[in-house]
């Protein structure tokens, strides 16, 4: 009966209809919209904090997004927890450190994923602030709210990446 | 609005936080979505796993948020892009994201599932966002309020009501989950 619970993998459609429902209750229980993006930056704040807190209250994209722990912050946790629980749960949790498909183009040197991955994020973490939001808050929770900007930064979000992956691995599908 | 007491229960929302991003971390990781092979087969487009996730969350979030928003239970949380902001950001996102392989959630999700490159990943993302966040006083005079959008939503730049663009919309994506399917993609 709950073998469902336990089988590695579920419809993208079925997953996706998940996420669906999950932003009603996030709507209706929080009054807002399903996003991530800003724990990084309340996170980074916390780490310019513990630094110098004069430092902190001088700069005024803190005062915007606050580092401290609210709503916007644990829900990173919880993606980390609920990625453990389902992972374990189907047995498919496992350390690793160099993706198959990086390793097949690049090789299984960890060093270069690691730094790679390290660039890559600081390149991601630049883009979705100055956005104001990445693949779920502008390209899930704002383009199901129809709005515009949402719309128009997904776009840029497939275009950008295509056009990078496209350069990094070789446009197969041309 | 009803449920204002729980919104405005702090610690309860610190919780509630927490449970939403479980159940989040849990379907991107079910879905297949943490997978750096799946995202970058998603941007050399040979597999549409992403997209499909993406489309069907969308068609169902937008039917209940409007739904919801008509009947009064909701507010709408959008603000007006620019194209300093949205189309640059955007660009600089994506390149990030194929360079990564993860985004901001699935990288989470990701490491979750044993994946230590996401988590150096998100190391990155932190540090991104503390590049920007000290940026941010340069480019918000110079770059971020730069080609403002006429509006806020696609239903106020027609000057129609919501309903018929989210009709659109929905046709839409159910047509392109159709076509996918067809294709066996």
């Amino acid at each position: 009966m709950f073998e469902w619970l336990f089988s590695a993998t579920w419809s993208p459609v079925v997953v996706g209809a998940g996420i669906g429902v999950l932003i009603w209750m996030t709507f209706l229980l929080s009054d807002r919209p399903l996003g991530v993006s800003t724990a990084y930056a309340k996170t980074a704040g916390m780490v310019e904090k513990a630094i110098s807190r004069e430092n902190v209250k001088s700069m005024p994209y803190y005062r915007q997004v606050t580092p401290e722990v609210d709503w916007q912050w644990t829900i990173i946790i919880g993606v980390i927890a609920g990625g453990f629980i389902s992972a374990y749960l189907s047995g498919t949790f496992a350390l690793s450190a160099v993706p198959p498909l990086f390793a097949a183009t690049f090789g299984t040197d960890t060093l270069l994923r690691f730094s790679v991955a390290l660039a890559g994020g600081i390149i991601m973490g630049i883009g979705a602030r100055w956005a104001g939001g990445c693949t779920s808050g502008h390209g899930i929770s704002g383009t199901l709210q129809l709005s515009l900007a949402s719309w128009v930064a997904v776009v840029c979000f497939f275009a950008g990446g295509i056009l990078a992956a496209g350069l990094l691995f070789g446009f197969g599908f041309l | 609005m009803p449920f204002e007491g729980i919104r405005q229960n702090r610690s309860l929302q610190v919780l509630l936080g927490l449970v939403f991003g479980i159940a989040f971390g849990f379907l991107l990781q079910r879905g297949g979505v943490t997978l750096y092979d799946v995202i970058i087969g998603q941007l050399l487009l040979s597999d549409f796993t992403v997209v499909k996730v993406m489309l069907s969350a969308i068609l169902v979030g937008m039917i209940g948020v409007h739904a919801m928003k008509t009947a009064d239970l909701v507010r709408l949380h959008v603000r007006a892009g620019s194209v300093g902001s949205t189309v640059i950001g955007g660009l600089i996102f994506g390149v990030g994201f194929a360079v990564l392989g993860y985004c901001p959630g699935t990288a989470a999700g990701a490491l979750g599932s044993g994946a230590l490159d996401a988590a150096v990943g998100m190391a990155g993302i932190v540090i991104g966002a503390g590049i920007f966040a000290r940026l941010y006083p340069a480019l918000e005079g110079a770059v971020l309020n730069r080609g403002k959008f006429p509006a806020e939503t696609i239903p106020q730049l027609f000057g129609v009501s919501p309903a018929p663009v989210a009709g659109a919309v929905a046709a839409m994506i159910v047509v392109v989950l159709a076509l996918l399917a067809f294709m066996g993609l």
